[in-house]
């Protein structure tokens, strides 16, 4: 397969959330969209302190997500969860103290949708993870086997403050691209970096649906509820399956296996999707099938708020995206803020791997683009924790949350803000990346080994 | 019209010494396209009218020294008049009270595919890449530029008066880039920057070596690539001389004259010093490289694009006056960007090098202002000195002086076009937005009227109203 075809294949997500076909060679763009990888032994492991800290963090202004912000109040973590928050907290003596006054504590931010993990170097065959073309497992498909916690891409993008990450696969030979997986960012182990998998199946509809069923929107559909329909066919009549009693299915046993927790409603259903007709195809799907649904790229929600709002169906978006296709003509950098305003859950995400650290410049566009601060804030924090289902643990500042937290210099939006700790599940993450080290080896160009040219 | 070559303006010819650094600012009139007349396809680009205006008592970053606090900005004709603390203001001049607000000038973008690479992207729209052969340098992107992108309006509301657009990266040769200036048009004869100089595009590395290699075509190899530029530099050479030896013969004996080659034209126009070399290249060593084949055949890069390793040969950059187009934190997307680091930029400025803030994408090219946020930011995080005086410059003077009009745009000063944005506030702040732009002193956007946010043929009609 020749590179330009492998990276237009790879870069589905891309491809399905702006319905672009470059065609033969925006070489650069093509390149970028493709996400992944394994196999490049790091020079930086993923250090993370084991041993259980007790971090008292003082002064800041708090914002908890779950409540108001507090001004010159204390956080205290302890073994890995918030264990106090407010302005009378007393901080134990044996507490590592950070003075943060003048600086912004917030939760760690969470990147619903991005390759972190399974992508290396977009255009390296064998670093990228994200997808398959083997038509026998695109349900059954998960990313979680090929985690790699040592990639590159993962200390540089928890550095600016992005701790959790949804890691979904690509479309491959399918539409239906698999089972994605919930990861926090600071574990060397995967087994350790996972929180939920499966977190969901993905798919796309619109153009890049019909693309894969057969040139129409109208194909695709009908292959989702054939899916749909096998699935619960299978799960009500698995004795005479296994008998060799059934019809055929369109998909394989492990595709079936893998959609039942979709049928049933326990598992959502993420599909890519842009345009409002489209969107509105999705919301019924999910309502004849019971789905739990989430909307993904979704670039003219805006246009059916109403609808998704009623629906209580959960969008994710791509705060950059405002460039016009077919698919997405009413792209506007006001979508997340008109969405909010209808009462619609926005959560935000990149839909990349070694450009999720955009994610704040992102939340922070679509504040200057309408939405409340704090509904930005909530977007990369709380709200993706609620449509994910880890609301539980992570998303907010409160006592036996996980402590995923971050003091900023500042307004954590503003591009000129530093991130100066972040922590966890209560560990700090050491300041190295391999950019860093790339940086200090070429500070000073007459020290390198042959520093003649 | 035979004989081009040896007919060719001096016009462009002279344009040559403006890329390099600290030229004098134009006091005379811009070249109009009556300079130009000579050249094919030549720039109809009039200025909008336009009203004299002054800009009052606004933060203005001049991109030629530094900010200027509760200073005033005056525009007439065109031109900028004059900018200071103490600016009188003539009689019947629109006032613009800028408090609380900041003025830089237009963004320049030296890397886009605007109109090559137009929405919708579809694959009837897709015109950007002549990847058919290693070298297509008889091709110009200006004739695959559909004015009606709609991605134009979307980069002026980012503040974006000029921009270059270029062809692919999948050759070693790529074709003829061209600079534009960012108003609504039928023809891309009216976006054409007046005078503005010729480009060619060259690309290093993975793409050309791809392309080809995976058709079984030579270049595979990144010695194949090299091989490739070298080969053709001899042919354009020989042509060269075949024409310079065709004017000088006395009797011009229209039978022997030489016959045209669009590919080898543009090449002769490069060892002329008439057109502007710009090479995407990424990585250090071949960067390295690519200056000396440049030494070897007499020609000077303008320009290397992506660059994302200059910062290991910012020495070179540097010495040899190179300017070097940066993103501030893409990375990674193939091996030969792997060793992308968010100090590139300032490391490069650092050195004394023309250091530049590009897009290459229709996203980016919106918010450059925010792209050279990033990078300064990645700067002081590590101690270096940078600030929003110098940042200014990565994505206005410095990438008009990439690509040869920066005697007449790219900074604030007397004499220059009027190329001007009004920010909400700090450019550099993520609240920061344009307010209103202006392009030759024509007011070309105003966030506060829609009358002022020109729509292209496209989004009438099929795209709704919408805020960029």
């Amino acid at each position: 397969m020749n590179g330009v075809a492998r990276v237009a294949r790879s870069a589905g997500w891309r491809g399905a959330g702006s319905g672009r076909a470059r065609g033969a060679v925006s070489l650069e763009r093509e390149a970028r969209a493709a996400l992944w990888s394994v196999g490049v032994a790091l020079l930086l492991a993923v250090a993370a302190p084991a041993a259980a800290q007790t971090v008292a963090i003082v002064g800041a202004r708090v914002h908890p997500v779950s409540g108001p912000p507090l001004d010159g109040a204390t956080v205290l973590i302890r073994d890995g969860k918030i264990a106090a928050l407010g302005r009378d907290v007393i901080v134990p003596p044996d507490a590592q103290r950070i003075d943060a006054t003048g600086k912004v504590v917030t939760p760690g931010f969470l990147d619903s949708a991005t390759e972190l993990g399974v992508v290396e170097i977009g255009l390296a065959p064998g670093t990228v993870d994200a997808s398959t073309e083997d038509d026998r497992i695109t349900a059954a498909f998960t990313v979680a086997d090929a985690l790699n916690p040592q990639s590159t891409l993962i200390p540089v993008t928890r550095v600016e403050g992005i701790t959790r990450a949804v890691v979904l696969p690509a479309p491959g030979a399918s539409l239906i691209a698999g089972r994605g997986v919930l990861v926090e960012l600071g574990s060397d182990r995967a087994t350790e970096m996972i929180q939920k998998n499966p977190v969901g199946m993905f798919a796309v509809l619109g153009e890049a649906g019909a693309e894969k069923a057969g040139g129409a929107r109208g194909a695709a559909l009908l292959r989702l509820r054939e899916a749909l329909e096998d699935a619960r066919d299978f799960a009500a009549n698995r004795r005479s399956f296994e008998a060799g009693q059934r019809r055929e299915y369109a998909m394989s046993r492990l595709d079936l296996e893998a959609m039942a927790p979709v049928i049933r409603g326990e598992l959502p259903l993420a599909l890519s999707v842009d345009r409002a007709s489209d969107i509105l195809a999705a919301l019924r799907l999910a309502q004849d099938y019971g789905l739990e649904l989430i909307l993904l790229g979704a670039a003219e929600a805006w246009r059916v708020a109403g609808e998704i709002a009623r629906a209580g169906v959960p969008v994710v978006i791509n705060p950059f995206s405002n460039i016009p296709g077919f698919d997405n003509l009413g792209a506007t950098l006001e979508n997340a803020a008109r969405l909010e305003a209808a009462g619609v859950l926005v959560a935000f995400a990149t839909f990349d791997a070694h450009n999720s650290r955009k994610l704040k410049q992102g939340a922070g566009i679509a504040v200057a683009y309408g939405m409340p601060w704090e509904a930005g804030l909530r977007s990369v924090t709380l709200t993706a924790a609620r449509i994910w289902g880890i609301a539980d643990r992570y998303g907010s500042l409160e006592p036996g949350k996980d402590a995923d937290v971050v003091i900023w210099s500042g307004d954590p939006f503003e591009l000129l803000t530093r991130v100066e700790h972040v922590f966890i599940r209560g560990r700090e993450v050491p300041p190295d990346t391999r950019q860093r080290e790339l940086f200090l080896r070429y500070r000073d160009l007459r020290s390198l080994p042959g520093a003649r040219p | 019209m035979k004989g081009r070559i040896a007919s060719w303006p001096l016009g462009l010819a002279a344009l040559l010494g403006c890329a390099s650094a600290g030229s004098e600012p134009a006091t005379g009139p811009a070249p109009q396209a009556a300079a130009a007349e000579a050249e094919a396809f030549a720039s109809t680009y009039q200025p909008l009218p336009s009203q004299p205006t002054l800009i009052r008592n606004a933060t203005i970053l001049t991109a030629a020294g530094p900010p200027l606090q509760h200073a005033s900005l005056l525009m007439q004709e065109g031109k900028i008049v004059a900018v200071g603390l103490e600016v009188a203001a003539p009689q019947g001049v629109v006032v613009v009270d800028a408090t609380g607000k900041w003025v830089t000038p237009g963004i320049i973008d030296n890397h886009s595919h605007l109109g090559v690479y137009p929405a919708p992207g579809t694959q009837a729209l897709s015109d950007g890449n002549e990847a058919t052969d290693p070298n297509t340098a008889q091709v110009w992107a200006e004739h695959s530029v559909w004015p009606q992108d709609p991605q134009f309006p979307l980069a002026r509301a980012g503040g974006v008066t000029s921009m270059q657009v270029l062809p692919g990266s999948a050759n070693l040769f790529g074709g003829r880039g061209v600079v534009l200036k960012n108003v609504p048009s039928r023809t891309v004869q009216g976006l054409k920057f007046p005078g503005a100089p010729h480009t060619l595009k060259m690309a290093c590395g993975e793409n050309p070596k791809r392309v080809y290699g995976s058709r079984n075509r030579f270049p595979s190899t990144r010695m194949g690539n090299v091989a490739g530029y070298r080969a053709a530099w001899i042919k354009a050479r020989e042509y060269r001389e075949k024409w310079e030896r065709w004017g000088k013969s006395s009797r011009r004996d229209p039978e022997k004259e030489p016959a045209r080659d669009l590919q080898l034209e543009t090449l002769a126009g490069v060892l002329d010093g008439k057109i502007l070399i710009q090479n995407h290249c990424y990585r250090a060593d071949e960067m390295a490289i690519m200056m000396d084949i440049a030494r070897e055949f007499g020609y000077r890069i303008a320009a290397f694009h992506h660059a994302v390793e200059a910062y290991k040969v910012r020495d070179l950059l540097a010495a040899q006056g190179i300017c070097a187009s940066m993103w501030a934190d893409w990375w990674g997307f193939k091996i030969e960007a792997y060793d992308g680091i968010m100090q590139n930029i300032p490391l490069v400025h650092e050195a004394g090098g023309c250091a530049i803030v590009h897009s290459d994408s229709e996203e980016g090219i919106q918010r450059l202002n925010q792209e050279a946020a990033k990078a300064m930011r990645a700067a002081q995080e590590m101690g270096m000195d940078v600030d929003r005086e110098d940042a200014i410059q990565w994505i206005t003077l410095n990438p008009a002086r990439s690509i040869g009009i920066d005697r007449w745009t790219g900074s604030l000063e007397a004499g220059k076009m009027a190329d001007v944005v009004i920010w909400s506030g700090d450019p550099f702040s993520i609240y920061g937005r344009a307010e209103q732009v202006f392009i030759d002193g024509a007011l070309v956007y105003d966030r506060a009227d829609p009358r002022r946010r020109p729509r292209t043929d496209f989004q009438v009609g099929l795209v709704p109203e919408v805020v960029p």
